[in-house]
């Protein structure tokens, strides 16, 4: 196992029950991304109330709350002691080979002969930022996803936000309580109501189904996979937070960033259209629920179907914004992840830098496998409480290729 | 919210099965997928040119149409011109609007939808101050492009349309040239 995040530990606990002898290789200490890879007001999306990991799960007094990095980092690590998972922390893997038999790990420490490996190293090891921040003048400072940690950390003035998944929509909210200018380039996704009938719309992904969704019913799964998260944050006031929101606070929503010319940011003018985009997804997701709740007769459970208000568009939305005359200081490129796979020498990795698996078995490398990563084998695969069902089916798999393996050598 | 599947027989006479049989195969060959699209222009007289369009190059061979399309470009009368075509910027317009509706009938396709009519109305904004050099704050083309769709279909709800016309802007080349940059490299040979 490699990695010692949620997704490995939840593994690493299937495994345990399976009397599967294993290992799980830590670079730094359980829950490491989340100790070091996270801004400081960063909550949760899901509540209390989906912490759930095998044999484990939130006891507080707050199941609709959502836990802060520091309650996040104690959740996993104390999963990892109750569970006696055998981490080897601080035990960076330098690489993977494939050898007869199985695989030969390499650390710092020393190697491991294995006959199967885990990857549970995740799908957000570095930032993803566009070739075109190479033409951003160098008066303005960049931060991404993975270094930024509070507005302080920014130089004064005008704030340039690119993207607007969950992290661009939150660090743009913030930026903006700071007082700061804030401009939002949106391009495609996910809109939602933080709350829907009265409970969290979280909540409801789970209880219709609609996580559920394996990944072998998804019409189109590069794209499912690819897809942004959506427009969330965890608050005690549960508010919802998504583009009518951001621009009644101020922040000024510009289309997609598509080019920076001779220090000149350019953006698309079909903002419009991704806003209407957006609004008939999140509509056509409520009308998944209200007919989940319909069809299994539990109306009365939640208050009426709410529609909420399309998102609206700016009466005039600036096509350019120059980056050199002094009204916007830094960039944060909330532009997404992508995993590492350097330490792999096995060749299983894409021309775009992704694992070719099915489902999390890795493909044309047998004992290889992946936890963790984007609708790996549902949609819900990434979130806390979507580890168990993926860890069961992966070990289940795994186990069965140990016996074959084991049969084959009889 | 997966696609509703597609009886065999074409709705709106779109071809989508072949499509989509493309799209599978070009991921396993993406140089395939390079195209190159081609016309060529010679001045008549005035602002009337004559461009024509006949050869592309695309899943890694020379391709071209069945015939050479034709089109005659000049300026209207009111610019003291001779009006013998239509202008460049409404060939765009045609351009955007033939992408959108194109799109409109194959996305309908994909989704079962029955089309009886497609129309669409268009119009282009432009201050001519630009392209005159009278004020060079203002920009030489459009300031503004609205499309109004008019759509008749068998059994689609309003959302429905909707959907479809916001999946074709999504997946059209002419809308993504206009309202996004786009490189243009001009030589003299």
């Amino acid at each position: 196992m490699i990695g010692a995040g949620h997704a490995g530990l939840a593994t690493s606990r299937v495994l345990a029950e399976r009397s599967i002898e294993h290992v799980v290789l830590e670079r730094g200490e359980v829950a490491n991304s989340w100790r070091r890879e996270r801004w400081d007001s960063l909550h949760l999306l899901t509540s209390n109330a989906q912490a759930r990991l095998p044999g484990y799960r939130y006891d507080g007094a707050d199941p609709g709350g959502y836990m802060a990095m520091p309650e996040v980092v104690a959740f996993i690590a104390g999963y990892a002691a109750a569970t006696s998972a055998p981490v080897r922390a601080q035990t960076a893997v330098t690489s993977v080979t494939a050898v007869d038999g199985g695989y030969r790990v390499a650390t710092e420490a020393g190697e491991i002969a294995c006959r199967s490996v885990v990857i549970a190293s995740g799908a957000c090891n570095a930032a993803h930022v566009p070739a075109l921040r190479a033409a951003v003048p160098e008066s303005v400072a960049c931060f991404t996803a993975l270094d930024y940690r509070n507005p302080a950390q920014l130089p004064g003035g005008g704030v340039l936000v690119v993207g607007a998944s969950a992290t661009g929509a939150q660090l743009a909210d913030e930026l903006r309580r700071s007082g700061r200018r804030v401009v939002l380039a949106v391009g495609e996704h996910v809109r939602l109501p933080r709350m829907y009938r009265g409970r969290d719309v979280l909540w409801w992904m789970e209880a219709s189904g609609v996580w559920n969704q394996r990944y072998d019913e998804i019409d189109d799964l590069t794209r499912a996979r690819r897809l942004p998260s959506p427009q969330l944050v965890g608050t005690p006031e549960h508010a919802t937070l998504d583009l009518n929101t951001l621009s009644a606070a101020g922040v000024e929503l510009v289309g997609r960033l598509s080019a920076i010319r001779d220090g000149r940011a350019l953006f698309s003018g079909g903002l419009r259209n991704l806003f209407a985009l957006a609004d008939l997804k999140m509509d056509r997701l409520l009308d998944t629920f209200d007919e989940w709740a319909r069809s299994g007769g539990r109306d009365g459970e939640f208050g009426p179907p709410e529609r909420f208000e399309p998102t609206r568009v700016p009466e005039r939305s600036p096509l350019e914004l120059d980056l050199r005359s002094g009204g916007i200081s830094s960039i944060v490129w909330a532009t997404g992840f992508r995993p590492e796979y350097g330490w792999l020498r096995v060749p299983v990795v894409d021309h775009k830098g992704h694992l070719r698996h099915d489902g999390g078995v890795v493909e044309n490398a047998p004992g290889l496998y992946a936890i963790g990563l984007p609708v790996l084998r549902r949609r819900k695969s990434t979130f806390i409480v979507g580890a168990e069902d993926d860890a069961r089916d992966i070990v289940a798999h795994l186990a069965g290729y140990l016996d074959g393996a084991a049969k084959a050598k009889a | 919210m997966a696609e509703k599947k597609v009886e065999k027989k074409l709705k709106n006479g779109v071809n989508v099965d072949a499509l989509l049989a493309a799209r599978e195969a070009l991921k396993q060959a993406p140089q395939a997928a390079k195209f190159t699209w081609r016309a060529s222009c010679k001045w008549q007289t005035g602002t009337h040119s004559r461009s024509k369009v006949k050869g592309f190059h695309g899943l890694g061979a020379e391709q071209k149409h069945k015939t050479e399309f034709s089109f005659d470009v000049d300026h209207p009368e009111i610019f003291a011109s001779e009006d013998i075509g239509a202008t460049p910027v409404e060939y765009v317009l045609v351009g955007l609007a033939s992408c959108l509706t194109a799109g409109v009938a194959a996305v309908a396709e994909n989704r079962g939808i029955k089309l009886r009519s497609v129309e669409a109305q268009l119009e282009g904004a432009m201050d001519i101050q630009g392209i005159l050099g009278i004020d060079s704050d203002v920009r030489n083309g459009f300031d503004d492009i609205k499309v109004t769709f008019k759509i008749d279909a068998e059994n689609a709800s309003k959302k429905d349309i909707q959907a479809l016309v916001a999946q074709s802007q999504k997946r059209s080349a002419v809308y993504d040239i206009v309202s996004n940059p786009t490189n243009i490299t001009v030589v003299v040979a």
